[in-house]
């Protein structure tokens, strides 16, 4: 059933809005697509990764002598084989980072600032032999004291990670060393006359647990170091572009030396940007003269990669009794791992970005404190404020005695909005989201039974513009291939396709994409920011337009008639009584001048925004805690689905991704400051069994800066599930969970409490 | 992962003199399922690793109404719960073959394997202690029986000797009026690690409404799975309702002295011991009646 809401005005569209079988899809459920460990060279060399059992020590002295004698070892690494960088920014599209702090991150130069903190490396003939010398390695650490809660790490007598770090404020530097790298503000209006106005004002707090990003595929590097100096690079990554940066800024080298090839990637979340491996395979390559793999276990990429930030929010909101929000206050602190640059930044923008308020006031910090770097998670930032601001909404409603929907809308964000940093919202669909959730059959059903409640919540993540170049080349059987930089993370090869082919008036399938290396396409910034659909996309479409002027042209030619004079209607080209289709002309392009070349690049200026709300029914075992997902539905604005299937796709993976941050997912950390959990089986993501179907009502208000009206939709779905199933949560059980997870344990407790407190 | 080497003898004492040989530093092969993981982690060493699904008695089941099962130490668990007369007798032995890990390891793994492997959490070892299961060792010296409860010694450790390996699990015929049941509580619906596990069973008096005996036992609370005593003799005589189950579980809780750790805290897994033991109980005499 297609469930998307009626949308009006909306032109006809040929491909758009179909569900045609996914370009990738045969190589990828036969198995044949290549990911990153698929990549096999003569001579390659397999590398191990040494790592910091201690999450905060200086290292005294590393002695690789006794490694280097184990059979088969070809060269080990440590971070004195890095050049010396300067602290340096390099903007890297979505996000920058400072050079010496990424290079620190790859390979730990004086001390380790988290347990899995690589620390040295070893290229050998097996894995078995690199494994043996890694165990070799003797390094002499000094332990250090150890915070990995985001408040303590904020204290005065806090263990410091970087001696020279001083928090910005403002542009201007504190005056003693700190773990709190930087002090965000936000402010409209005057908060205190807000909340002056208020007949009710409600402040919370709220903590989140750090969570991984969990991809499936390991990260995975081959680097062959050419003797020419030409570095060539096999990885799993979220930007080509990105890493070629990257990895050559790390190793001091011009970017044309560095090629990068992305394989197919087995999920990324965000957490597939920033590079670990690359270099250091670069470097071990260089050594041994050989190509050099890396793949990562599972144990190292819960402790040596993401995760998402771990946080504490306060949220304050005042409202009217009629229901009108008149103030709004924020204070976020956001854990950024052991370098800055973590997603308070986001966080801050997000928290109260679904809603009109008059008077607010936002206060971030990013703390380093003895994790891994935390990296982008789908919506980064955003999931852990909106927790907290649509769970106080959700009490404010209740306290004044309004339909959670009704208070939603009366104080929805819409055209015209100013955001607390400042933008000011075009055409946006959060209230017709939130209609269609509330017209949804889902929440017009009656919830019955006992230790059962629905809760739903609202959600907000940008659509960055950023760079994209694409080219097409006409075969002269009428079909296009299409080179694009994007990774297809999510179905991005056909969302990208289908726009090439509707404005070339082919069928989808006609137009065959390929996502090419560093060499091939011109400069594409990362997959993220849901961008690919939209921005890609708006490059598809206007390489489009540029080979339909040449297609029109080479018709011309033919027809001996002036170019201007051909109009194009579909595939369908015709001039003074003469007609020929795309196909047709495409069979003479030999003999009018052989290749027709279409290419195009943007960068669309700005954000757009995409909105979501979702629904959710729990049923809650009074006695274990454990909460059963009954129903759970996702509505969202796509501003035009490309491919409903994939829409659909990304607003159910998002959804159980939320899931899984609110009900279990957890870095647990014992005393030491060691995680515990880092395997799949411990780090508890939802499987199969945990999740229902998740309904998906798609809502299309387009996007006026697209040319197709499209919204990116892969992160907003990720957002609401905290607080939608806290809402529920209080809804089954009367208890306002204001932790992440709601495990079991927790909430039993919480529950334990609630009914002890009655007696 | 260090190099081992590898045998399959064809019979028992093939098998204690190879392990013998080496004392103590072969392993046992069955499904594989914890060892391969194990020697991959360097968790265990192994110099040689002996694979014991050649051999016929660890890996015949053999069941009668009238003489009860044998239970080849190397049978995998599917082989328990896809036989509909073994399922049946022993209910709580099914149930907890059907959740350890998922299909691929089901088709692997064997009770006897679970056993041995002596984890405070293995899922089928309470249903072996409320069973009373005798546990059939063969060694340098001959042969020599166990009872379930016994067999674990601490965490990872059981009661094995250098040259000893288990053959079989011996479980009495099925008692008249008799029911079991085992759950254990996870976070999620599959692949996870109890954070606590209950096994009862029941044996009624004809008209189904008085427990004349029960047995109980309680996983991942203590070092081992552990028989919870006093719950278990408290409950003969006692009619067959909520009420006697609540208190057996007060009682049966008593037993379990469980770690914090990321599976879940002390005091929930004491909590859950209480829970879980009460709605065994009712699901065991449910399946008695």
């Amino acid at each position: 059933m297609d469930k998307r809401a009626e949308a009006t005005d909306t032109p006809e569209y040929k491909v758009i809005g179909t569900r045609p079988v996914r370009h990738d899809g045969a190589d990828k459920v036969t198995g044949r697509a290549i990911y990153g460990a698929d990549v096999h060279l003569t001579g390659m060399a397999h590398s191990r990764i040494l790592r910091s059992p201690h999450p905060h020590a200086r290292i005294k002295s590393i002695d690789t002598s006794e490694a280097e004698k184990i059979p088969g070892v070809l060269a080990v690494l440590t971070a004195a084989d890095f050049p010396e960088l300067e602290d340096k920014i390099a903007h890297l599209g979505e996000g920058s980072v400072n050079l010496a702090f990424l290079a620190a991150n790859c390979v730990a130069k004086d001390k380790a600032l988290y347990r899995g903190h690589a620390v040295a490396a070893v290229a050998a003939v097996s894995p078995h032999a690199a494994d043996e010398a890694v165990k070799r390695i003797k390094v002499e650490y000094e332990p250090l004291p150890a915070t990995t809660w985001v408040l303590d790490a904020m204290k005065d007598d806090a263990p410091l990670l970087h001696e020279n770090l001083r928090t910005d404020e403002m542009g201007e530097k504190g005056d003693k060393p700190s773990n709190v790298a930087s002090h965000l503000h936000f402010e409209t209006g005057d908060v205190e006359k807000g909340f002056a106005e208020a007949d009710v004002v409600i402040e919370r707090e709220f903590r989140t647990a750090s969570v991984h990003q969990g991809y499936i595929e390991p990260h995975v590097a081959t680097a062959l170091w050419n003797e020419d100096g030409r570095l060539k690079i096999w990885t799993s990554t979220q930007g080509s572009f990105t890493c070629r940066q990257q990895t050559a800024e790390l190793l001091q080298m011009p970017i044309s030396h560095v090629t990068v090839v992305p394989c197919e990637i087995g999920g990324g979340f965000g957490g597939k940007i920033a590079v670990y491996l690359e270099p250091v395979a670069a470097l071990l390559s260089r050594k041994c003269g050989r190509p050099v793999k890396i793949i990562m276990q599972r144990n190292e990429v819960f402790e040596g990669t993401g995760p998402t930030p771990g946080s504490f929010v306060r949220v304050k909101l005042g409202a009217k009794k009629d229901g009108r929000l008149t103030a709004g206050q924020a204070w976020l602190a956001y854990d950024a791992g052991a370098y800055p640059g973590g997603m308070i930044g986001p966080g801050c923008m997000c928290v109260f970005s679904c809603y009109e308020l008059p008077h607010a006031l936002v206060d971030g910090y990013d703390v380093c404190l003895n994790k891994p770097k935390t990296q982008a998670y789908r919506a980064p930032g955003a999931t852990q404020a909106a927790f907290a601001c649509e769970s106080v909404v959700d009490e404010l409603a209740d306290a004044l005695g309004i339909d959670p929907f009704d208070f939603r809308l009366k104080n929805a964000a819409k055209e015209g909005t100013r955001r607390v940093d400042g933008p000011i919202y075009p055409r946006i669909g959060l209230i017709e989201t939130l209609e269609a959730a509330r017209n949804s059959e889902h929440w017009k059903s009656p919830l019955e039974g006992e230790n059962r409640g629905r809760g739903m919540a609202a959600g907000f993540w940008f659509n960055v513009g950023l760079k994209s170049s694409v080219s097409a080349h006409v075969n002269p059987d009428g079909t296009v291939k299409l080179l694009e930089g994007s990774t297809d993370i999510g179905g991005t090869r056909a969302s990208v396709a289908m726009q090439l082919a509707e404005t070339l008036g082919i069928a989808a399938e006609d137009v065959h994409p390929i996502v090419a290396d560093t060499d091939s396409v011109g400069y594409t910034d990362v997959t993220g920011g849901s961008r690919v659909t939209f921005a890609t996309g708006m490059a598809a479409y206007e390489a489009g337009l540029d080979i339909r002027r040449q297609m029109a042209e080479r018709a011309a030619l033919l027809w001996e008639c002036d170019a201007n004079d051909v109009t194009i209607e579909g595939d369908d080209y015709s001039a003074n009584g003469n007609s020929m289709t795309f196909r047709e002309i495409a069979a003479n392009l030999h003999e009018t001048g052989g290749a027709v070349v279409g290419r195009a690049t943007v960068a669309p200026e700005g954000s757009t925004n995409g909105f979501g709300c979702h629904i959710v029914d729990v049923e809650v075992d009074p006695e274990t805690g454990k909460v059963t997902i009954l129903r759970y539905t996702a509505a969202q604005d796509a501003g035009k689905a490309i491919h409903p299937s994939y829409v659909e796709g990304q607003m159910q993976g998002g959804a159980v991704q939320g899931i899984g941050w609110a009900l279990n997912e957890e870095y647990f950390f014992d005393n030491q400051g060691a995680m515990r959990n880092a395997s799949f089986l411990d780090y508890r993501m939802p499987t199969c069994l945990d999740v229902p179907m998740i309904d998906t009502i798609i809502v299309e208000v387009p996007n006026p800066a697209h040319p197709y009206g499209v919204r990116g939709v892969g992160e907003t779905p990720i957002v609401p599930p905290p607080a939608a199933l806290a809402n529920a949560i209080y809804n089954a059980t009367g208890v306002r969970m204001r932790e992440l997870p709601m495990s079991p344990p927790r909430l039993w407790k919480a529950m334990a409490e609630k009914a002890g407190s009655r007696e | 992962m260090i190099p081992f080497d590898y045998a399959a003898p064809a019979t028992v004492e093939e098998a204690v003199a190879l392990l013998a040989e080496k004392n103590g530093q072969a392993k046992i092969l069955a499904g594989g399922t914890d060892i391969l993981v194990q020697l991959r982690e360097g968790l265990r060493r192994a110099e040689l690793v002996v694979d014991v699904k050649k051999i016929p008695e660890l890996t015949d089941l053999n069941y009668s109404p009238e003489t009860g099962l044998v239970l080849g130490a190397a049978v995998p668990c599917y082989r328990i719960y896809e036989n509909a007369a073994v399922a049946a007798a022993y209910p709580a032995l099914a149930d907890a073959t059907r959740i350890v890990g998922g299909w691929q390891i089901q088709s692997r793994a064997s009770v006897g394997g679970n056993l041995c492997n002596a984890s405070p959490a293995g899922d089928t070892i309470p249903p072996l202690i409320v069973y009373d299961v005798v546990c059939r060792i063969a060694g340098p010296k001959g042969l020599r029986e166990v009872s379930a409860a016994e067999f674990c010694a601490a965490p990872g450790r059981n009661v094995l000797e250098p040259g000893e390996l288990l053959i079989s699990l011996a479980f009495p015929p099925v008692a008249p009026h008799s029911g079991s049941a085992y759950q254990r509580f996870i976070p999620r619906n599959e692949m996870d690690i109890a954070v606590a596990g209950a096994a009862s069973w029941v044996q009624l008096d004809p008209a189904g409404k008085t427990i004349e005996k029960a047995r109980i036992a309680l996983a991942a609370v203590s070092p081992k799975p552990v028989y919870a005593e006093e719950a278990s003799v408290w409950l003969a005589g006692k009619p067959a309702n909520e009420e006697s189950f609540a208190h057996a579980g007060e009682l049966a809780k008593k037993v379990a002295v469980p770690i914090d750790d990321m599976r879940g805290t002390r005091e929930y897994r004491v909590h859950l011991a209480s829970v879980l033991t009460r709605r065994t109980l009712a699901d065991a005499v449910k399946r008695a009646t």
